[in-house]
């Protein structure tokens, strides 16, 4: 088994080490403040699934950790440097991130996409190499895409598309990957297609995860923390299990609920009631 | 760890799409050749092949044709193939940069601001002569372009492409405006400027090619060194930001270029439309949406429409010639609705 995606070998993983840190961050677009006075640490190798109501703030947190937004006051830190102040290309050697439907122009084949992720590692005197073509290659067939390559992406079902997108991520061989509601618009099992794959490239490839979710049943089943935000603040985080409560539902979501055992998987497991007023 | 892995899947799935762009590129080539050999031979009066050939290779050729060839037909021929290649390019460069399959250099200004410079020079100044005008025109295509800018970026969100072209399309109306306000009022100027503004290749010296030559050259390196940045942002600002990409850096050197292409193009031959708009995407359906393909060959198929049109223009009204501006209009209006109607062209 050749390793030509760089990975972190499982037992060179100290899962004490921080890799990416929010320190009392606060962000905001234009005026209007989102995200204040926030920390939180990542630590490496672990899954992290970021969860809460619509306008919480947490995907323009992801943005400020992937380096797509600036803090306006505390900052992010990448292996304990100042992530605004390292080069747009060491971090993307690093940290690789996915926004939320992200769109391709017309006509662009699946291989193509998954070689434009080697970009951070290119430049004008070295361009397309062996090494290149290699990780492109196996970046395809891991995610079961290499039959596909020379598709265009538009032509792809929605599912399909999120793997291309993620096959990108893949060949771009960063440690970190940072993805934003990877299941949006999929029906279930997509959703699942999807979250089994980035749940791949945690267990076996050793990635360090960070996912903005929406459901929560999936988020408790594939992620090892969860991160639940409200109002532009953490409200709770640690395994699923010890943020998954009927109290957080009722304050976080506003919302009464049961939370039973997934028969499954064992992870916590929300049977809405109704909505609280 | 040795990284010797034979990839024979994805190297030979890959060969049918890097055929179709080798053949694309061979194509244009052979089409540029023989554009320039048409446009060289056929004019008021045709010149066959074999004089064309003699006049070339031995320079102390004295005969009418061989004059004919090298003071006239080869100058023009060589600025309509610059002219011709910088408006593909600069289309190109616009249509990637604001994923707006109307992109079209002349919505930065550049049109707007050389029209108005050239004007003020006909009607202050008194210049009527091509190489005279050539300057303010250049000139007036930076101002333009640096004020859209300005104009543009002056918002919270700083220069977005919408923005840029909100700040183009309301900055050009204005600069029209002062134009037309000259013209109506100064009898003289109209007639010298309604020459410029057609579009041709006719009349020009052979310096004009020259003059404009050094910045077409910083154009056309800069628009090829932004492919791979096109690329990337082809995904949009955030992924390509992800993938390392610095958006100000690539967005200044597209801006440039187009600047330089577009404004040097302009200054040369006046205002010429439909090339910049046209070309791309003839290009994209046959190379696809990879940059670095798709900037040489619109360069080039640019190149060999505009010295196709210029030919067409010397044949149909002979013995006097149809600017090369008002032929691309006549051609490019229905070419370009016939591709709208054959293919979807949203969503670059």
């Amino acid at each position: 088994m050749t390793e030509l995606l760089p990975r972190a070998r499982p037992d060179a993983i100290s899962e004490e080490r921080v890799r990416l840190a929010a320190e009392h961050v606060r962000l905001a677009y234009d005026e209007q403040v989102v995200v204040d006075d926030l920390d939180l640490e990542l630590t490496e190798g672990s899954f992290t699934a970021i969860v809460g109501p619509n306008g919480c703030g947490k995907s323009t947190l992801l943005k400020a950790l992937g380096r797509l937004l600036r803090p306006t006051s505390g900052q992010v830190l990448l292996d304990g440097r100042a992530i605004a102040r390292t080069p747009t290309r060491e971090v993307a050697k690093v940290l690789g991130l996915l926004p939320q439907t992200p769109v391709a122009p017309e006509g662009l084949t699946v291989g193509d996409l998954v070689a434009r992720g080697r970009h951070p590692h290119q430049n004008w005197l070295r361009q397309w190499s062996r090494d290149d073509e290699a990780v492109v290659a196996e970046a395809l067939s891991w995610t079961s895409m290499s039959e596909l390559a020379d598709r265009p992406v538009d032509a792809l079902s929605g599912g399909q598309r999120q793997r291309a997108w993620i096959s990108m991520a893949l060949a771009q061989g960063t440690d970190l990957l940072l993805l934003d509601e990877p299941t949006t618009y999929l029906d279930l099992s997509h959703q699942i297609d999807v979250l089994d794959l980035v749940g791949r490239l945690h267990a076996e490839r050793g990635r360090t995860v960070v996912v903005v979710l929406h459901d929560l049943n999936l988020a408790a089943r594939y992620a090892q923390r969860l991160v639940a935000m409200k109002d532009g603040a953490l409200v709770a985080s640690g395994t699923p299990a010890e943020v998954l409560t009927e109290q957080l539902l009722a304050d976080v979501f506003e919302l009464e609920a049961r939370v039973i055992t997934d028969p499954v998987a064992g992870s916590p497991m929300v049977v809405p009631v109704r909505r609280l007023r | 760890m040795a990284t010797t892995v034979d990839v024979p899947a994805r190297g030979a799935a890959r060969s049918p799409v890097r055929a179709r762009r080798l053949g694309t590129l061979a194509l244009l080539l052979v089409l540029v050749a023989a554009a320039a050999l048409a446009s060289i031979a056929v004019g008021t009066r045709s010149i066959g092949v074999g004089d064309v050939w003699a006049a070339l290779v031995d320079s102390s050729l004295g005969t009418e044709e061989a004059v004919i060839v090298r003071q006239l037909r080869v100058p023009r021929t060589v600025l309509g193939l610059m002219v011709g290649a910088a408006l593909g390019l600069a289309g190109a460069l616009m249509q990637g940069h604001t994923r707006n399959p109307l992109g079209d250099p002349g919505l930065l200004g550049v049109t707007a601001g050389a029209s108005l410079a050239v004007v003020l020079a006909i009607s202050a100044l008194g210049i009527t002569t091509p190489s005279g005008y050539v300057w303010f025109a250049f000139a007036g295509a930076l101002t333009g372009t640096v004020l859209v800018y300005a104009i543009g970026s002056a918002g919270p969100g700083g220069a977005t492409p919408v923005t840029l072209a909100l700040a183009g399309a309301a900055l050009s109306a204005l600069l029209y405006a002062l134009v037309r306000a000259i013209l109506v009022s100064d009898q003289q100027t109209l007639d010298s400027f309604r020459f410029w503004v057609v579009g041709s290749l006719a009349g020009r010296d052979a310096g004009i090619a020259w003059q404009v030559a050094p910045f077409l050259a910083v154009g056309v390196l800069l628009a090829l060194l932004n492919a791979p940045a096109l690329n990337l942002l082809g995904l949009g600002e955030d992924v390509a930001r992800g993938l390392g990409q610095r958006i100000w850096l690539a967005r200044a050197v597209g801006l440039a270029a187009v600047t330089l292409l577009c404004g040097a193009a302009t200054a040369a031959c006046g205002p010429i439309a439909f090339v910049g708009l046209v070309v791309p995407h003839a290009v994209r359906a046959l190379t696809g949406p990879d940059h670095r393909w798709l900037l040489p060959c619109s360069a080039l198929a640019g190149a060999a429409l505009l010295l196709v049109a210029d030919v067409v223009g010397r044949v149909v009204a002979r013995p006097g010639e149809l600017q090369v501006g008002i032929v691309l209009a006549l051609i490019g209006a229905p070419f370009f609705i016939a591709l709208v109607r054959r293919r979807r062209t949203a969503g670059l």
